[in-house]
């Protein structure tokens, strides 16, 4: 059996002298690994890395062997990312969410559309990538059945002023109704209440964006499996609280 | 067909890089019909390099004193270290006789999907040494990667207080490439790292 779509490679592992054990994000087929003969030569080392889109092409005798891949590069996004620490840092760190997140052989099309998203705004350097990156992170753990709902006030059903978030419904609280228990409660940066509007991102901002996701991926995704979070992602965070963009 | 010491001599040979079982039980049989002119030198040299090899403390190269000849050569400047992912990678430099300065062999990448962290490279000692001071430049000579760079930021991080120069290597066009066999990436790198003529 075979199959071929795009993908968006996460992670490539040597194996034996020149061929590789590949993990991409396929568009219609989830995460999913394949054997790349030659994959740690130099003619596929360079197509092979994290972030690259490709397209893919799998073999196998049976559903449930490991397979051989064959990739074509599409878009080779890595290279411009290579020299911006704040922006590979938010490639990797997508990257390794995506490995350890999403389960194998699974459809996630709205984690891969939103994925393929960031990597534009990657690429392209747009202001607000790092809005793109939670807002990207949000759609991840919507679409392993964990979605936040920022629609209205989870005490009083308000649509405004809403400023934080309970960490136990992951529902939005407005800022009158929360005021007793913010200690308790997890900030909501404004941006996540729109979409990316090309609007040059707040740092403060962006951070308590991660710390929000943050929490929810840890506690409901991650923890449950008794994985922990990438370091990739911490050191994410931990760009947005020293750099300056 | 033949005996058991044979056959594990042919076995631990067909592990080594660019062996499979075939063509180690070509080089076994090499051995045996050479015995006296390269099975017993072999077998010194090995007896030599398992006994007196060490890591150096200093850099992390592999040689048989501590520290390495390349950090005992008083003809080298002391300012200048290249930060390199792995020995194979300073045999490579040795190679080509670019550079005449110290080194630092950090043992590997950072990487999220092995695991490594920066306490399983030779970051601190690194750092310890520019500390020590004397260090003026910093060259990061790591793969054109994303593990690679990901880790010559993080370098960077870690060396930013101490005032010191930390320059990477050039991305580009390799020596008799050909732009039309290059991929994207390279040649986006190329065209950024451009400079006047």
């Amino acid at each position: 059996m075979d199959w071929t779509d795009h993908a968006i490679i996460l992670a490539a592992r040597k194996h034996g002298e020149n061929n590789a054990i590949v993990h991409l994000l396929t568009r219609t087929r989830g995460r999913h690994a394949g054997l790349v003969r030659g994959g740690s030569g130099r003619r596929l080392r360079g197509v092979l890395q994290p972030g690259n889109e490709v397209a893919a092409t799998w073999r196998a005798r049976l559903e449930e062997h490991l397979g051989h891949l064959t990739v074509e590069l599409e878009h080779a996004r890595a290279a411009p990312l290579l020299e911006d620490p704040l922006r590979l840092a938010a490639l990797t760190s997508a990257c390794a969410l995506c490995e350890v997140a999403l389960p194998e052989r699974e459809p996630h099309l709205a984690a891969y559309d939103g994925f393929d998203a960031l990597l534009v705004a990657l690429d392209d350097d747009q202001p607000d990538w790092p809005q793109h990156y939670v807002h990207w992170e949000l759609t991840l753990l919507a679409d392993l059945g964990f979605g936040l709902d920022f629609s209205a006030c989870a005490a009083t059903g308000s649509t405004t002023d809403l400023v934080y978030v309970s960490p136990k419904s992951g529902r939005a609280v407005s800022a009158s109704a929360g005021a007793p228990y913010r200690d308790r409660l997890l900030p909501l940066p404004a941006f996540l209440l729109r979409q990316p509007a090309g609007v040059p991102f707040d740092r403060l901002e962006i951070r308590r964006g991660l710390q929000l996701t943050g929490f929810f991926l840890a506690e409901h995704v991650l923890r449950p499996q008794n994985i922990a979070v990438p370091a990739a992602r911490y050191r994410l965070v931990d760009r947005f609280g020293a750099e300056t963009h | 067909m033949v005996g058991p010491e044979i056959e594990r001599l042919i076995q631990i040979l067909a592990r080594l890089p660019g062996l499979g079982p075939r063509s180690a039980r070509r080089a076994v049989l090499h051995l045996l019909k050479r015995r006296e002119t390269v099975l017993v030198p072999l077998m010194a040299a090995l007896e030599g390099v398992a006994n007196a090899v060490r890591v150096c403390s200093t850099c992390g190269n592999l040689d048989t004193t501590d520290p390495c000849a390349v950090c005992n050569d008083l003809r080298r400047d002391p300012n200048v270290i290249c930060v390199v992912e792995d020995v194979a990678d300073l045999w490579a430099l040795e190679r080509a006789g670019v550079f005449r300065g110290r080194f630092h062999v950090l043992g590997g990448t950072l990487s999220a999907l092995e695991g490594v962290g920066p306490d399983d490279l030779r970051i601190a000692t690194l750092v310890a040494r520019v500390k020590s001071g004397g260090v003026k430049e910093v060259i990061l000579a790591m793969n054109a990667t994303v593990d690679g760079q990901t880790t010559a930021h993080y370098v960077t991080d870690r060396l930013v207080e101490f005032g010191v120069t930390v320059s990477r290597l050039a991305h580009g066009v390799p020596v008799g490439g050909e732009l039309d066999y290059l991929d994207e990436g390279t040649l986006s790198a190329a065209m950024k790292a451009r400079r006047p003529v």
